[in-house]
């Protein structure tokens, strides 16, 4: 006799219930309508939704001539728009890589090897938040001048230049992944902690995984719901980012919308309203992404 | 059990290793987890790790699942040096004190994850987690998800996984320790059956003695890195080798004694053969277990009841003799007159008795 007993004796949750809430299931608590909740809500909607409905009032309407869709019809022959674009969602992209490239092994490691230096890490991931942009830009831009006086005879001085190549400027990407380390360590940080990383890893690697394939199928398909969080605010900061562009001579989207503003204060909105729709498309695809499959949980919890 | 799935149990069915510790030593900083461990654990036998917390029984067992690399001493599975081959190569399936089971995948997924590792095709890997399930008594649960299920089933799928390669050894840290008292009775007893079924050696780690004891072929008891002793449970019991095991294991009593001439020792009234060697100093503490503690109601005896606790068959009486505390573990039917406050006399039944110095703590 070797089976264990078909009828497990302890309880069998439902399917789709959640182990934490089932003792609490039955319990319904009807509550009573508050309204100052509502006031609240109703206040909060009202400080975001009046700038933007009369932002686009703004594009729509011409004292005298009536409503217009015009400014949103320019926009797709406005001199610079698509390329301004494709550059942001571009810089986005490759920041979103090299941040999560950077950051996630890091974590990983600290988290498995040596979690005494958490709170070093933690530090230093925070340090850009208290760094000004203007500082950080003035401090790259000094590199980048002083570069190429010191650097014209070795390889490197390529690298300088490449870095600054108008049609895809790395050296944004560069400063752009220092930016947005507190919210990728935010987000990463909190993914590892619902996780019991190390139990996990040490599951994968006694059914014979290698480290490779640990990482790849173990730790981040766990932590799919926090990379899909720092990709997110990556992207909504890459997108909004102005001063380091605009300093360092280059033409992303936010600095495109501040440059046709003078003369086309209409279109100039208009583009403003379609990138913050763009932004919440884009941000709406990857929270989906980032939502476990059906059934699958988000963290691994313990029952008590 | 069906004849399918006894065929499928004898194909389940691996030769079991046998896994030597050769005077494994690992610090931790300053503390020292192992100091020379020298265990082996022979073929198909299920082998108790128990200690008090930090006494190194989980680091031996990372050890050998290769978590840990030794600072010195070597790890032998038939007669094979592992000690320095990756945790991925060991051969070793192990079930952990948490619950380990991949959040994102089924209990089906879960359970073929390794054979997933070694490439093997979907059909295989369906069926061969079909078989565990079926095995471990789940044979409905392959589509849930870990969270779906309660601690007890999940700690069932990670015992599946743990078979699915067909490893040599099985190693199990603390799998029940997560778990309600009723749940973890039964899993420990289906835990057995299925190890003795298997014929896999299997390494045990707990800190519970009852587990240990009732579970286990063999149990060694650790202390601070180093082996008490590695004995049967009830040699354990009877005979323990060391004043820490007779403590660790079971209750003792700690009575003050005196060696006499004859190579008797004296302890509240009674004269007992000393069971091995008796320390040099005549003023000794013998250690005596609670059923061997006879109690008699008597108005001028020398001890007192201080309380009792009805266990069932068996009532534990707390007594205070000239200034010690004694328990004793009498059948309940005899011990209804032993209120607290009777005054009561003891004594010792004449088993060999276990002798230390005095002073030793």
């Amino acid at each position: 006799m070797a089976a264990m007993t078909p009828t497990a004796p302890d309880v069998t949750p439902e399917p789709g219930a959640r182990t934490a809430d089932r003792a609490t299931a039955p319990v319904r608590i009807r509550r009573r309508p508050r309204p100052w909740r509502g006031l609240v809500l109703g206040l909060g909607g009202a400080y975001f939704l009046v700038p933007l409905v009369a932002s686009f009032v703004f594009t729509v309407h011409t004292p005298g001539q009536g409503v217009s869709f015009e400014a949103y019809t320019a926009l797709l022959s406005a001199d610079g728009f698509t390329e301004s674009l494709l550059l942001s969602l571009g810089l986005a992209a490759a920041t979103v890589a090299l941040a999560l490239l950077l950051a996630v092994p890091a974590l990983v490691a600290v988290r498995l090897g040596a979690p005494r230096l958490r709170p070093v890490v933690e530090v230093l991931c925070t340090l850009p938040l208290v760094v000004p942009p203007i500082a950080l830009v003035t401090g790259i831009s000094t590199v980048l001048r002083w570069g190429p006086d010191h650097l014209s005879r070795t390889p490197l001085y390529q690298t300088f230049l490449a870095v600054q190549n108008e049609d895809f400027p790395f050296v944004l990407v560069l400063a752009y992944t220092v930016m947005a380390l507190p919210f990728v360590h935010r987000s990463l940080d909190a993914g590892l902690r619902a996780v019991d990383v190390p139990t996990l890893v040490e599951a994968a690697r006694n059914c014979g995984a290698s480290w490779p394939y640990v990482m790849l199928r173990v730790v981040l398909p766990n932590l799919r719901s926090s990379l899909a969080g720092a990709a997110f605010l990556t992207l909504a900061l890459v997108l909004g980012e102005f001063t380091t562009a605009s300093v360092l001579g280059f033409r992303p989207f936010a600095v495109w919308i501040v440059s046709i503003s003078g003369a086309q204060a209409r279109v100039s909105v208009a583009v403003s309203l379609l990138s913050l729709l763009i932004t919440w498309l884009l941000l709406l695809v990857l929270s989906r992404a980032g939502t476990a499959p059906a059934g699958a949980p988000r963290t691994s919890r313990k029952e008590s | 059990m069906t004849s399918a799935t006894a065929e499928r149990t004898e194909s389940t069915a691996a030769t079991g290793a046998r896994v030597e510790f050769r005077g494994l030593r690992r610090a931790f900083g300053t503390t020292v987890a192992l100091d020379g461990l020298d265990l082996t654990v022979e073929p198909g036998e299920l082998l108790a790790l128990l200690g008090p917390s930090g006494c190194g029984k989980t680091t031996a067992l990372r050890v050998l699942a290769g978590f840990e690399r030794p600072d010195s001493g070597e790890v032998l599975v038939d007669g094979t040096d592992i000690t320095h081959v990756p945790a991925n190569r060991r051969d070793a399936g192990m079930v952990f004190q948490s619950y380990s089971l991949f959040p994102n995948l089924t209990a089906r997924d879960n359970v073929a994850f390794g054979l997933r590792v070694r490439k093997a095709g979907t059909a295989e890997r369906h069926a061969r987690a079909a078989e565990l399930l079926d095995l471990v008594g789940l044979p409905e649960h392959g589509d849930r998800y870990p969270h779906q299920m309660s601690g007890g089933q999940q700690q069932r799928v990670a015992l599946a996984r743990a078979l699915a390669l067909r490893p040599r050894v099985l190693l199990l840290d603390e799998p029940l320790s997560a778990l309600d008292a009723k749940v973890r009775l039964s899993l420990r007893e289906e835990i057995r059956r299925l190890q003795i079924s298997l014929g896999i050696t299997t390494v045990f780690v707990t800190h519970d003695q009852e587990e240990a004891l009732s579970m286990a072929d063999r149990v060694a008891v650790l202390n601070a890195g180093k082996l008490e002793q590695c004995a049967a449970p009830a040699e354990l019991y009877r005979r323990p080798a060391t004043a820490f095991v007779a403590e660790f294991v079971g209750t003792m009593n700690r009575l003050p004694g005196r060696l006499t001439d004859a190579g008797l020792v004296e302890a509240a009234g009674s004269r007992l053969p000393v069971d091995g060697d008796a320390p040099g100093t005549r003023d000794v503490e013998v250690l005596v277990r609670p059923e061997n503690v006879t109690v008699t109601a008597d108005p001028d005896g020398e001890a007192v009841v201080v309380s009792t606790s009805f266990f069932g068959s068996v009532t534990r009486v707390h007594l205070d003799h000239r200034g010690t505390t004694v328990k004793a573990d009498l059948p309940s039917r005899d011990a209804g007159g032993l209120t607290p406050g009777i005054r009561a006399t003891v004594g010792l039944a004449p088993h060999p008795a276990l002798v230390v110095p005095k002073a030793e703590r």
